[in-house]
């Protein structure tokens, strides 16, 4: 599977994130009287879009994560090892 | 509650987000491997996440606020005796068994293991059980998007049930877990600023736990019975709940939460997705840590909401009363969101319980989908059909899973019993699966016929169980005592522990005794499906934090911990 999943929450992460701040600034003050007076939306916007950007980055770079256990030296072992105790038949993982 | 422009160009980001997922995964659904079990190919992290995400419907977030208002900090042993202890077990004893047989689904596992009438049995009435579920789910939703927000019915449930079919039928397995991966990160986004606001308003912990010391002495219990988890666990009376600790942990730790933790395949289908063996078994156990601090996301906000409704905070929040008089603690988390969020907030709050009833739809889709093609089409319907033909039918099964839903949900507004009699006997039919599963996986002489008259005894005596016995103040039907009430417990939530360590029972010692009487099979035909007769997979060269077994240890540890803080 080529797709890294943290592509796609990273991006929606730092619009939302985006969006949440803006409407913080947008947004009269009269509605942060529901949110015990802290302006939630531009905060928690923040928190969203710097870990939206955490994911993006982390997606780029393509860590350990994402490939399959067969790219590396460590999980080429453990594949031998489960296709030797018979648990995996050669040829399964794609 | 009001919507502004930005929370409707929230929701709009979010579902574009939801369907591109599924658009950008179609070109990898080449096989019916691709489709039902994402070629086995997705690293343990996201498959962790995907499974407690798949549980995560709506049952589990408006239902454990409404609980936690209901019972207090009780509620959380649905997690802490319940699943993580659940979750440990079937990731360092029973995945071998379920990644290494090659089965690709749970009742598969049970015709290499047993024989073709017990996957036929557990197939066929899971088939059922997940569609309804899924419809459910879809009821519960349209009902409660038609309190908040005064939406049609018609409208949140055709909407929903097409992008959910959208995106399942593109993308298959890995787009359910891709989405809810998404799902997942959205809820704990969405909901944590509630806690933060609501614990605020209520003078954080210490002011909450005065707080329900009010709920507690005004309901007629010890002052700490909202906010100790086991001190009042003593006796049925002293407690929200009406348990003691002995149905507590049998009933709810052991039979039902392994039940379906260790057997539902809505679950297990997200493991069997992973990798490699080792990021299968470590699923589970990366699930459970997330999953043991969700009591604080969903169990703390209900807590907040009665503790706030009995001695008012500067807010002004107070739950919502049904026409009956009663408080509708199935609001409670949904009010809270419309009562501390403001404009823009509120998009992502509202969008994260959608996210949380889709997922959960569309995790007993995915599971409906597998079990069909795989375990009643293949099996009894077509066989030996072409790969491209059972990929042609997972997408059918996508299409005709979700419209059985849909009508079982407009059903369900006209007959709102059947969905309580659902339920019941989806409880009968559950109960008794660990005890198949534990002697299948564990003792090589249990037998299939053992296995299917286990199963069907366990289901009746569930049945006689429920029907000889009723809940303290309750009356005469779906609630129990339709063959005479010879005993009533103090509580529902008793009574539905106690069918469930019946059932358990009965189906363990059935299939015993029937399994000593008939032919066992030959042990060579059992390796990879049996403990003791299966190589125990090597761990050595692996560091410690990738070993299921030091893992499960860590998580125990620290549920432990957990107990004991909230004693």
């Amino acid at each position: 599977m080529r797709l890294d999943i943290r592509l796609p929450i990273g991006l929606m992460f730092a619009l939302l994130g985006a969006l949440l701040v803006i409407s913080g600034l947008v947004v009269s003050p009269e509605e942060y009287k529901r949110s015990l007076g802290i302006n939630i939306n531009t905060i928690w916007g923040a928190v969203m879009f710097v870990f939206g950007l955490i994911m993006l980055l982390l997606g780029r770079r393509g860590s350990a994560g994402m490939r399959s256990s067969e790219e590396g030296p460590e999980g080429r072992a453990i594949e031998a090892e489960e296709k030797e105790a018979g648990l995996e038949t050669p040829g399964s993982i794609h | 509650m009001h919507l502004t422009s930005i929370d409707w160009v929230i929701m709009v980001v979010y579902f574009s987000f939801v369907l591109g997922i599924g658009i950008a995964l179609k070109r990898y659904m080449k096989t019916s491997t691709d489709f039902f079990l994402s070629g086995r190919s997705i690293p343990a992290w996201i498959t962790g996440l995907a499974f407690i995400s798949a549980n995560l419907g709506a049952q589990e977030v408006i239902g454990m606020g409404a609980s936690g208002a209901k019972y207090g900090i009780a509620t959380s042993h649905f997690y802490w005796i319940g699943a993580i202890p659940a979750m440990v077990f079937v990731g360092v004893f029973m995945m071998p068994f379920y990644y290494g047989s090659r089965a690709r689904s749970v009742p598969e596992y049970l015709k290499l293991r047993f024989d073709e009438k017990t996957r036929g049995l557990n197939g066929i009435s899971f088939a059922v059980m997940t569609v309804f579920s899924s419809g459910i789910s879809l009821y519960a939703m349209g009902k409660l998007l038609g309190t908040l927000l005064g939406w049609s019915f018609n409208v949140s449930v055709l909407v929903s049930a097409v992008i959910v079919l959208a995106y399942v039928f593109l993308g298959g397995l890995t787009s359910a877990i891709y989405n809810e991966v998404l799902q997942f990160f959205l809820i704990v986004f969405g909901f944590a600023p509630l806690v933060f606001l609501g614990l605020k308003d209520a003078g954080g912990w210490t002011g909450l736990q005065s707080r329900l010391s009010t709920v507690a002495t005004a309901s007629g219990f010890g002052s700490g019975a909202w906010s100790e988890s086991w001190r009042y666990m003593g006796q049925p009376s002293s407690n929200p709940m009406g348990v003691e600790w002995f149905g507590l942990a049998m009933g709810l730790g052991f039979v039902l939460s392994f039940g379906y933790w260790c057997t539902d395949f809505l679950v297990v289908q997200r493991a069997m997705a992973a990798d490699s063996m080792s990021a299968a078994r470590r699923t589970p156990l990366i699930a459970a840590v997330p999953k043991m601090f969700f009591p604080f996301l969903v169990i703390l906000p209900g807590m907040i909401a009665i503790a706030l409704t009995y001695q008012a905070g500067s807010s002004g929040f107070v739950l919502p009363k049904k026409l009956d008089g009663t408080f509708d603690y199935d609001l409670a988390i949904p009010m809270m969101l419309g009562h501390y969020f403001p404009t823009g907030m509120l998009g992502i709050g509202l969008t994260a319980l959608m996210a949380s009833f889709m997922s959960g739809m569309a995790g007993n889709v995915t599971a409906f989908n597998t079990v069909w093609t795989y375990d009643i089409y293949q099996s009894y319907i077509k066989r030996g059909a072409s790969d491209q033909h059972y990929l042609w039918m997972g997408r059918m099964a996508t299409v005709f899973g979700i419209a059985i839903s849909v009508a079982a949900a407009y059903v369900a507004t006209r007959f709102n019993n059947i969905m309580d009699m659902l339920q019941l006997v989806f409880a009968f039919v559950n109960a008794p699966l660990f005890a198949t599963f534990l002697l299948g996986m564990f003792w090589k002489r249990a037998t299939g016929h053992g296995a299917f008259l286990g199963l069907l005894s366990g289901t009746t005596a569930a049945a006689l169980h429920h029907g000889f016995t009723l809940p303290a103040n309750a009356v005469v039907g779906v609630k129990g005592g339709w063959f005479g009430a010879l005993h009533v417990y103090p509580s529902e939530m008793a009574q539905n522990f106690w069918t469930a360590i019946f059932a358990w029972t009965t189906c363990f010692v059935i299939t015993i005794v029937v399994s000593i009487m008939t032919k066992p099979r030959a042990e060579n035909e059992l390796a990879g499906l049996v403990y003791s007769l299966t190589e125990r997979p090597k761990q050595d060269r692996e560091v410690w934090y990738r070993r299921p077994a030091a893992l499960g240890v860590v998580v125990l540890i620290m549920t432990l911990v957990l107990n004991l803080l909230f004693w």
